[in-house]
């Protein structure tokens, strides 16, 4: 007999790389459905858009790389990245915007970095910050709920919208800030709170539509949690330092300081803490690193959006806590067995 | 008073596997044409021979063994004669080769004549030292000497004795079989380690998934009881049976870093131990068989076996029926998580060698050598029993950056193979970790000789320089001596020769007169 005698364990592994990355697939579906629901079949036209690209991407560089192609496209990690970074951009958004914002979450932020694994930040994020900076047009231009009595763009003006073959000014009409956009302007003009909530826009908690959505993202979540696919420190701390920063300051001061509620249920928070805070490769991996990294997650998104540049802040607040990982998981070695 | 159990951190709940092997009870293996007992089989030092090759021995002869006190003296499984005493395949992770003794079995399986001891009389010390003419060896996969240990324990305050019957690897039942059938003689084996170490109190382990073990146990206690004696039940979670891991279930203590479990005043004995230490005592038989379990998904007829040592695998699996998926069997010693590929089925059973596992290959993961890369996912910390963080060992391991490795606590590292067994991306983290511990310690011997050398040639180059020191100094001296002795010469040339003087004097007195006017 002459083989390779590899070391034990000899048990069948138990999980796949591609079964994780199903499982947050899976988990993605409630809350895509209810964001088509409540703003048209756009978001399903940048998805699909986003996994093309995305996939493209991967193999051209995989075979420049010279590495094996199918095996990494199979493990859907792309699929998942394109996906979150899809569900950032603007319901409508032209083609080359989903091109450019994908090329460099796949490129610059995956593989220059040596690909799955070796990236140090979160490749979506990269994509949509970088899109966010550059573009800031395209990246601002929002529209409304069906829900207000308006209508959402159907699928053929969607797909028209996105391949530019479409006067984009007809639907002018549809296009509205989002509800953090609103009370960013809103406290710029010194308005109060309670004013500004008296705008349509605004739901029972949150935006309108943007409170349900948030919701079946939270759906998705325990979804992921229960299958064990992460772990709950990250959300819970995160979504705990939001609550708290949010719960403090509009104690102190409501008509400046929205409510815990309308935090947690804008925006990208709820989606951050479960599904993109949680993204293995980038964060923190020690169960106390977790809790940190979740908790400056949490208290970044707060500081961006009440006193930073821009509206919602979850992007950038990820970006800066990945940047702290090594760091963090240096000094949150838990104690090993026998040590005192 | 119910013992209050406590949990390892991590850990695995795996698939027991354990009914295939459980269908019959224990059967004699039938005697190989030819013995080969490897003259080393446990931490420490070598056996020496005792008998020649082309002596005749019989069963339970001592055949080998060592004056070191960290070792088990060897024994004849059987009657025969010894053919040689050579380099062959053995049991071991790496597939070497190592001295072994190889007996030609006559068949006739003739003994020694054993010498029971009047066990009411025996001393301590005179247990002890049968203990360690039967050259008794742990049974639970380590074969750590018992001998010694006990020594140790004796006198010494220890509080609880633990007596593992936890076998919390999957596929293997060869202590569950033992504790069903031989019950009575466990507890004999471990009423002799209370009279040799007086503990406070004993603690018989045994998983939930071994119900009837445990009421065969709890039978064999009943009919006959030992003072401050529990049988503890513990949930099946992997690996609860190593002893770090036991200990922690049964106490809540942990062994502190660098110490061992007699420090904090344990002491963990396998029932298969037990079981060779009362025959020992009460029989005088020494240590030359074992309890073998033999099962895998490619094993035709899986079972228990009673095998002398140095069976070579080949014939032990020939009575489990052979393989039952054809020759493509991959064979390992030890169970699925922590035991090694064989690299062929001519290597003997030894004392550590609780099970053979026949696999199909291509049900062993990791055959192929490709894996994904590490996501950071942080599986296999939540599964470490020694709560390491095995991606971050991973990462540095793989960068063979070993000072960090051993900043992470790769020796701490159990080799228990949870977290490779949960790895979604199907790294063989154990692999790395063993590979990069022989790296280090490869690395330290290398160290300790060039140390030495260094010592020696720098002892050397002293030595040199003190003998040319010594040389000058020679030379000086002789050089001085030797100026001196010219120096004392040419004073002598200097002092006027006394007839030379004399005839000067005589002649210038001469000329005086011849020039004085007369």
């Amino acid at each position: 007999m002459s083989r390779v005698l590899v070391s034990s364990p000899y048990v069948a592994p138990g999980n796949s790389l591609q079964r994780l990355m199903i499982h947050v697939l899976v988990a993605l579906l409630p809350g895509t459905l209810a964001y088509s629901w409540h703003f048209g079949p756009g978001v399903l036209v940048n998805i699909v858009l986003a996994i093309v690209f995305a996939l493209a991407f991967e193999a051209g560089i995989l075979a420049l790389r010279k590495r094996p192609v199918m095996p990494q496209l199979t493990d859907f990690s792309a699929v998942v990245a394109a996906w979150l970074f899809a569900l950032c951009l603007p319901m409508h958004s032209p083609w080359w915007l989903v091109l450019v914002g994908m090329g460099f979450a796949m490129v610059a932020g995956k593989h220059l970095y040596g690909g799955l694994g070796f990236n140090p930040f979160n490749p979506a994020m990269v994509g949509y910050v970088v899109l966010l900076i550059s573009f800031p047009r395209e990246m601002t231009t929002w529209y409304q709920p069906g829900a207000l009595g308006g209508e959402t763009l159907g699928l053929a003006d969607s797909l028209a919208y996105s391949f530019g073959s479409a006067d984009i000014g007809q639907w002018d009409a549809l296009s509205s800030a989002t509800p953090l956009d609103l009370v960013r302007t809103g406290l710029g003009q010194d308005l109060p709170l309670s004013e500004i909530r008296n705008s349509p826009l605004f739901g029972n908690w949150g935006g309108s539509g943007w409170e349900w959505i948030a919701l079946c993202w939270g759906l998705g979540g325990i979804y992921l949690l229960a299958t064990r696919t992460i772990r709950w420190q990250i959300p819970v701390s995160l979504l705990a330092a939001v609550l708290a920063m949010s719960l403090v300051f509009n104690l102190l001061d409501p008509e400046h300081y929205a409510s815990p509620l309308f935090h947690l249920l804008s925006g990208a928070v709820i989606i951050g803490a479960f599904f993109i805070a949680t993204d293995p490769v980038s964060a923190a991996t020690t169960d106390t690193g977790r809790l940190c990294y979740g908790a400056m997650i949490g208290i970044l998104i707060y500081v961006i959006r009440s006193w930073g540049g821009y509206p919602d802040g979850v992007a950038f607040a990820v970006l800066l806590a990945n940047m702290c990982v090594p760091l963090i998981d240096y000094y949150t070695q838990p104690r090993v067995y026998g040590e005192r | 008073m119910p013992v209050r159990l406590h949990r390892f951190h991590g850990g695995l709940r795996l698939e027991g596997h354990k009914q295939e092997s459980l269908t019959r009870g224990i059967e004699p293996a039938t005697l190989p044409a030819q013995l080969i007992l490897p003259l080393r089989q446990h931490i420490g030092d070598y056996n020496e021979p005792r008998v020649k090759v082309g002596a005749r021995v019989l069963k339970g002869e001592a055949i080998a063994s060592s004056s070191s006190s960290i070792s088990a003296a060897l024994h004849a499984p059987s009657s025969g004669i010894v053919s040689a005493i050579e380099h062959r395949p053995i049991a071991h992770p790496s597939g070497q080769q190592d001295l072994c003794m190889v007996i030609d079995v006559d068949g006739e399986d003739r003994a020694l004549p054993m010498a029971g001891a009047d066990l009411q009389q025996l001393s301590a010390a005179e247990m002890l030292q049968r203990i360690r003419d039967a050259g008794i060896a742990g049974l639970g996969g380590a074969a750590f000497p018992s001998e010694p240990k006990l020594a140790r324990g004796h006198g010494n305050g220890i509080d609880t004795l633990i007596i593992n019957g936890v076998e919390c690897e999957p596929y293997i039942t060869c202590d569950d079989v033992l504790m069903r059938e031989r019950a009575a003689e466990i507890l004999h084996g471990c009423s002799y380690l209370q009279r040799l170490l007086e503990p406070r109190c004993t603690l018989i382990a045994i998983e939930d998934n071994k119900p009837e073990a445990t009421a065969a146990m709890t039978r064999a206690l009943d009919a006959a009881p030992l003072a401050a004696t529990e049988i503890v039940v513990i949930p099946t979670i992997y690996p609860a049976g190593g002893e770090k891991q036991l200990i922690q279930v049964l106490t809540g203590k942990e062994v502190p870093h660098g110490q061992l479990a007699f420090d904090i005043g344990l002491l963990c004995h396998n029932v298969g131990t037990c079981v060779a230490i009362a025959r020992a005592l009460e029989i005088g038989e020494p240590q030359i068989s074992r309890i073998v379990t033999v099962s895998g998904n490619n094993v035709e007829r899986p079972g228990n076996w009673e095998v002398r040592f140095g069976t070579p695998v080949g014939h032990l699996l020939e009575q489990a029926g052979g393989y039952r998926h054809g020759e493509d069997a991959w064979l390992v010693m030890g169970g699925p998580m922590m035991g090694f590929a064989l690299s062929g089925d001519r290597v003997p059973i030894v004392k550590a060698s609780n099970c053979i596992l026949a696999m199909r290959e291509q049900t062993i993961p990791h055959a192929v050598g490709i894996h994904d890369e590490c996501i950071r996912c942080g599986k296999c910390t939540e599964v470490c029993p020694a709560r390491l963080l095995p991606q971050q060992l991973y990462w540095h391991a793989r960068a063979r950056n070993y000072d960090r490795t051993r900043e992470f606590h790769l020796f701490d590292c159990i080799e228990c193979g949870c977290c490779s067994a949960v790895c979604p991306s199907g790294i063989p983290l154990v692999q790395y970790y063993r590979a990069a511990k022989s790296e280090i310690r490869a690395a330290q011997k290398a160290q300790f000789k060039s140390d030495r050398a260094r010592v020696r040639f720098e002892f050397r180059e002293k030595r040199l320089l003190l003998k040319k020191q010594q040389d000058e100094e020679r030379k000086r001296l002789k050089r001085e001596a030797l100026q001196q002795r010219r120096a004392r010469s040419a004073d002598q040339a200097a002092v006027p020769d006394p007839v030379q003087a004399a005839l000067e004097r005589v002649k210038e007195r001469q000329k005086a007169t011849q020039d004085e006017p007369s």
